[in-house]
């Protein structure tokens, strides 16, 4: 595939994720702070969500794990976890942040350990779509686009 | 010898959260604003005691060892009289109240953005 076409697919894949809620606003954002000073600004970004967003995960694995569960601690690494999708705009794994508080907050453990399963599936479904994003840019700067 | 004609202003980045430090580094750099971060509240105040000082401080609200509320209002006590804004999960309610009234001149929720920063800079006080 040319250059041409690639961009035409990345256009249309990108389009797709927004028009999902894979990704929102914030994301695009982060495209327009990206210039020739930081040429690798978004990838750097999002590397670090994906770096910081399994290390929370598995911390709340751990504290649902507990025999006394810490609400505050679960609560704790939630409220990061929310915060940081929320900054690169990945829209689902905010949203269920936000369940999961609620949960934290009536102490209910049957709901939290729904919620981690929850989040580790939104997670994994963007981390997919942004790795697959970053491939086709890969691709196109190798077309020579 | 006279001006000031070329001073650009400084800024402190206060969060807890290593993307938004990153994110709000960002989006100063590009304003051509010169600016570091610091993790928490008491952070924060340590900078200003060393003798640091900002035209602009972007200040998280929830942050562990010293949150921004109690932060802002340390440091306006201290006679820190730049502009401090608040930047926050929370839109509306007893919580951004209470954060406005520990001294902050303006608010914005989280997350940050281009258009949100240069209303603030354009605000700063000379």
């Amino acid at each position: 595939m040319d250059a041409l076409q690639l961009k035409r697919q990345l256009i249309t894949f990108t389009e797709l994720l927004f028009r999902e809620g894979f990704l929102d606003e914030q994301f695009h954002q982060l495209q327009q702070l990206q210039d020739e000073k930081n040429p690798n600004f978004v990838v750097e970004v999002v590397s670090l969500f994906f770096e910081d967003s399994e290390r929370l995960l598995n911390e709340l694995a751990k504290a649902l794990d507990q025999q006394n569960v810490d609400y505050k601690k679960v609560d704790a690494h939630v409220h990061q976890l929310k915060g940081s999708s929320s900054s690169i705009g990945a829209q689902r794994v905010q949203r269920v942040c936000i369940v999961f508080r609620n949960y934290c907050n009536e102490k209910n453990v049957e709901g939290c350990l729904k919620c981690l399963q929850q989040l580790k599936h939104e997670y994994a479904i963007v981390k997919t779509k942004l790795e697959a994003l970053f491939s086709l840019e890969q691709q196109i700067l190798a077309a020579g686009g | 010898m006279g001006g000031n004609a070329m001073v650009k202003p400084t800024a402190l980045v206060v969060d807890d959260n290593k993307l938004n430090r990153m994110i709000h580094g960002k989006l100063l750099d590009v304003l051509g604003i010169k600016n570091r971060a610091v993790e928490n509240g008491e952070e924060a105040i340590e900078v200003h005691l060393s003798g640091e000082k900002f035209d602009l401080i972007l200040m998280d609200r929830d942050m562990p060892v010293m949150n921004g509320i109690e932060a802002t209002k340390k440091l306006r006590a201290m006679g820190i009289k730049c502009m401090i804004a608040g930047i926050s999960s929370h839109s509306i309610g007893p919580e951004k109240e209470e954060f406005m009234e520990a001294g902050l001149d303006d608010y914005h929720e989280k997350p940050l953005t281009v258009a949100k920063l240069l209303s603030l800079v354009s605000k700063i006080k000379n």
